[in-house]
């Protein structure tokens, strides 16, 4: 176990790299930016979830000669948004499978004609049978998608499940169930698209992934890698909700820029945003676990179902990473975990922070807490005696090679929150009150980066250069949109070159100009993109030294002095480096097998509640979080991570409900989907524990979503501790806890023992 | 958008301007698209979120549900006029060295609350703080880094007094 190497940058809070910018108010998001002679675009959507277009009228009352329309009929290339299987057209082409599918697009110069036009066009549907839930589409009465409407299976087994059930000492069953949430970043999606025969598309947009949309644009036009521009705009707020969605709407205006010959802006309301846009994926999982009488783990054997809507988008791979975290961080010698994901006529679910993580760590933490009330064990003895440690294999038989200090993260937790002390208070306070305390904990790992080969797959490229006017230049793909990018690569590279923090800037993540260091997603960034831009930067070191007389122990001075002097000869001064996974990693894809991922950060959650048992309201009070996600790179900027995924969590839990009504979100605004205010989030409290990861940059492991993957469970154990009353099911709103209150009669005394 | 224009007077940041819009084009655009000034964002369009909040006449208001007309005379305030002759105001210092903006797309309208409540009140509780940014939607911090913000800008002397 090493200690973190002294460091003059890294480990440091420095001012966020973009953060004067956005304070002024000038950093530049793509609604603040205007082409010359642009037009506005729309789209034409669904109003049907599942049907044949019989035909399309346009309003004569409308000069449509004004505008400019795009069907599919307008697409050069392929009609598919590109994603792992193509099975989403870009634009409806003679059936819909969801409301707020894209029919048409209009565009015209006045953005509120263009809004007028939409509501002129007149689609007629012959319907079809829809299907909207998992209980109805894996019947597999109508099929809606391929022959039995499942997007993705996974069978994982370790051991033998079977031979247990006989000999266990007990044997408990659960189902736990999750509803979509709505990522709300507060910037909607927005892209700008010109075209040009010369140049191709150049694509302006709020997007976390640019090479995801080049790729799809490709496809859409039919073009060569290099007339595909796409270069993102200052992004407020992605949390996964502009990893896939973006080459939609890319695609869109694009397309309507190459019809109408001018730029096209589209930006959508937050109605449509709200409507149209992906969520996170509705789950249902079931638990049937054995243990033996001291409370050890037999088995588990876990059904996971999830909704991924009307194409299959991103469901496999948030299905892969959701049986993957669904047995928690426990040790078990028999292990069997199926799950498949559904198609239903609904706007296909993404990603979302945590990418199935949160919906599989929810029933898994709050199933263990069954399990403790069943063998009246306290939830944390229970988690104790069955914690993974290093040297022990996961149900993917992943030997875990590093520490693992599940142990020291738990007694941390109670200790900082006053754990036994308030369970003794609250139990003593309780029976008088008609508000009850509870509290209760999560423990739970999240895996960094790519899944299983994934990492190997997308091969990044990462680097660094240095311009003539001594700037160090950081060229990655992967972008900045709020969750510290620029600062912590920058931090890396000003660390490993030896130069000052205000030195090194970020390349514009623009696709003619970076390489492609993968999609930014799956909490990779600081661990895998650090590391190679860690390594560029040592790797520009040697060179310098072996080829430009530069040094040792060499000044920010002398380094610049040896980068003229390597320009000089060479032209430029550049240094990129390509992904190696580490070594003794091994992965069988069919089997589900081996190391699942290349590490896993680690957390143990505290929640405390209040339950109104008159208003039947529920509420958090005050929230503790402890966890080890290797060297912490930047303190301020770690912890803003933690806290807000925690308040994301919160409203997962507690706040956040999408209502589809015929497979249309009837809730559409922020005035009727509630996230949590300033009011509503409790004082949340981070401790961490550092343990340097030997492969990620500077030691750094992933940890932007491993906060959202505990508050759920936590706050629903600790209402079950309050209250003696369990809930399976989130959100979890007042009008439930009434529904379950009062059918229950009289609030039994708080179970504990 | 269409309709016949009226000539609106607006002092903004403490710069006087005459414009012919249309009277019933909200505040917000006006300033994002005549004025260009791009600070203010639109996250809602129905006053929930508070991202295009600014203070007309010493109110904090949301532009996106005032329409110009309304705003005639008025003076406002926007994220732009905060900073003096280069220097970040108390408020925007603390942000960048609390963590209190992200993705930065709340930052601007959350400033001006901000900037509303201490002027109200020079050094709110937690509570008050909470209350005071209670129609300002963050997605991103969850707040925490926010609050520190705040009760770092208000300790320290200028915010009370310089302006």
């Amino acid at each position: 176990m090493s200690t973190p190497a002294k460091t003059r940058i890294v480990g440091t809070s420095v001012p966020r790299k973009e953060g004067v910018d956005k304070l002024r108010g000038t950093a530049r998001y793509v609604d603040d930016i205007q082409r010359q002679g642009m037009w506005h675009g729309a789209t034409v959507r669904s109003t049907v979830p599942r049907a044949l277009i019989r035909s399309i009228g346009f309003d004569r009352r409308v000069d449509w000669s004004e505008f400019s329309v795009v069907s599919a009929a307008d697409i050069s290339g392929e009609n598919q948004i590109q994603m792992i299987v193509a099975d989403q057209p870009c634009l409806a082409d003679g059936r819909v499978n969801h409301c707020e599918e894209a029919i048409l697009l209009v565009a015209h110069p006045d953005r509120h004609k263009v809004r007028e036009a939409v509501n002129a066009v007149h689609v007629e549907y012959e319907l079809l049978p829809p299907v909207f839930t998992i209980e109805e589409s894996e019947k597999q009465q109508t099929v809606i998608w391929g022959a039995d409407n499942c997007f993705k299976r996974f069978l994982l087994e370790k051991g033998d499940v079977d031979s247990v059930w006989a000999k266990a000492a007990h044997i408990i069953e659960g189902e736990y169930r999750t509803g979509a949430q709505e990522h709300l970043y507060i910037e909607n999606n927005g892209v700008i698209a010109e075209y040009s025969e010369e140049d191709g598309v150049t694509v302006w947009g709020s997007l976390q992934c640019p090479y995801y949309v080049h790729k799809s644009l490709l496809a859409v036009f039919n073009l060569p890698q290099e007339k595909v521009r796409v270069i993102q705009t200052e992004t407020g707020g992605a949390f996964g909700g502009k990893e896939d969605y973006p080459s939609v709407i890319a695609s869109h205006a694009a397309l309507l820029a190459m019809k109408c010959g001018h730029p096209v802006k589209m930006i959508y309301d937050r109605i449509e945003d709200l409507a149209a846009t992906t969520k996170r994926h509705p789950s249902r999982v079931r638990h049937r676990t054995a243990l033996d009488a001291s409370g050890k783990l037999l088995a588990m054997e876990i059904q996971i179902d999830t909704d991924g809507g009307a194409y299959s988008t991103l469901s496999s791979t948030v299905l892969s990473r959701a049986t993957l975290h669904s047995p928690g961080p426990y040790v078990c010698p028999n292990v069997r975990i199926r799950s498949q994901a559904w198609a239903t006529n609904t706007v296909p679910y993404g990603a979302f922070r945590g990418f199935g993580a949160p919906q599989t760590v929810f029933a898994v933490e709050r199933h263990m807490d069954e399990i403790a009330a069943a063998l009246k064990l306290e939830p944390i003895e229970l988690r104790r005696r069955n914690f993974i440690h290093q040297g022990e294999t996961t149900a993917t038989e992943q030997l875990m090679r590093e520490p693992v200090i599940l142990d020291k993260l738990l007694d941390r937790a109670l200790a900082e929150s006053a754990y036994h002390a308030k369970c003794s208070r609250f139990a003593a306070e309780n029976p008088a009150n008609a508000i009850k305390r509870g509290i209760g904990i999560a423990a739970f790992y999240h895996g960094a980066g790519f899944t299983g080969s994934g990492e190997r797959y997308l091969n990044s490229l990462a680097g660094v250069d240095v311009t003539s006017d001594n700037k160090v230049r950081v060229l990655v793909s992967s972008t900045e949109f709020g969750q510290g990018t620029n600062t912590v690569l920058t931090q890396i590279a000003a660390e490993s070159l030896g130069v000052d923090y205000e030195d090194v800037i970020m390349a514009p993540p623009d696709t003619g100009i970076i390489p492609n260091s993968g999609p930014t997603v799956a909490s990779r960034t600081a661990m895998v993109i650090g590391r190679l831009v860690e390594r560029a930067s040592l790797q520009l070191i040697e060179t310098l030294r072996d080829e430009a007389g530069l040094p040792q122990n060499s000044t920010r001075e002398e380094f610049f002095a040896a980068c003229d002097r390597r320009r000089a000869r060479s032209g430029d001064v550049v240094s990129l480096s390509r992904y190696e996974a580490p070594p003794g990693i091994y992965w069988d894809d069919q089997k589900y097998r081996g190391e699942a991922y290349p590490a896993y950060a680690w957390a143990v959650h505290v929640a405390q509640v209040a339950v109104d048992t008159i208003t039947c309201s529920a509420e958090v009070e005050e929230f503790w979080s402890v966890q080890e996600a290797g060297r912490v790179i930047h303190p301020v900027l770690a912890a803003g991570q933690i806290e807000g995924g925690i308040a994301q969590g919160i409203g997962y839990a507690l706040y956040e409900k999408v209502v589809l009504q015929n497979g249309r979100m009837a809730n559409s605004q922020m005035t009727n989907y509630i996230m949590p205010t300033a009011e509503d989030v409790p004082p949340i409290h981070v401790f961490w524990e550092e343990l340097p990861f030997e492969h990620g940059g500077f030691g750094a492991k992933g940890i932007g979503e491993l906060p959202h993957d505990g508050p759920a469970p936590a706050i629903l154990n600790a209402i079950k501790d309050a209250i003696g009353v369990s809930f399976n099911e989130i959100p979890l709103l007042p009008e439930n806890l009434f529904a379950k209150l009062h059918t229950v009669h009289s609030i039994e005394e708080p179970a504990r023992v | 958008m269409s309709g016949s224009s009226s000539l609106i007077r607006l002092n903004v940041n403490g710069e006087s301007h005459s414009l012919s819009v249309p009277p019933m084009k909200r505040l917000l655009d006006v300033l994002r698209e005549d004025l260009h000034l791009t600070g203010s964002k639109e996250g809602c369009g129905e006053g929930e979120c508070g991202s295009c909040s600014v203070r007309m006449n010493g109110d904090l208001v949301n532009s996106c549900l005032v329409p110009v007309l309304q705003a005639d005379g008025a003076s406002i305030e926007t994220v732009e006029g905060l900073e003096r002759h280069g220097v970040l105001h108390p408020l925007q210092q603390a942000f960048l060295q609390c963590g209190g903006a992200q993705c930065g797309i709340c930052t601007p309208g959350m400033l001006m609350a901000a900037k509303h409540l201490l002027a109200h009140n020079v050094h709110p509780t937690i509570a008050e703080i909470r209350e005071g940014l209670a129609g300002n939607l963050c997605r991103c911090t969850g707040f925490m880094r926010i609050f520190e913000s705040v009760l770092s800008a208000a300790a320290s002397n200028e915010t009370t007094h310089a302006r």
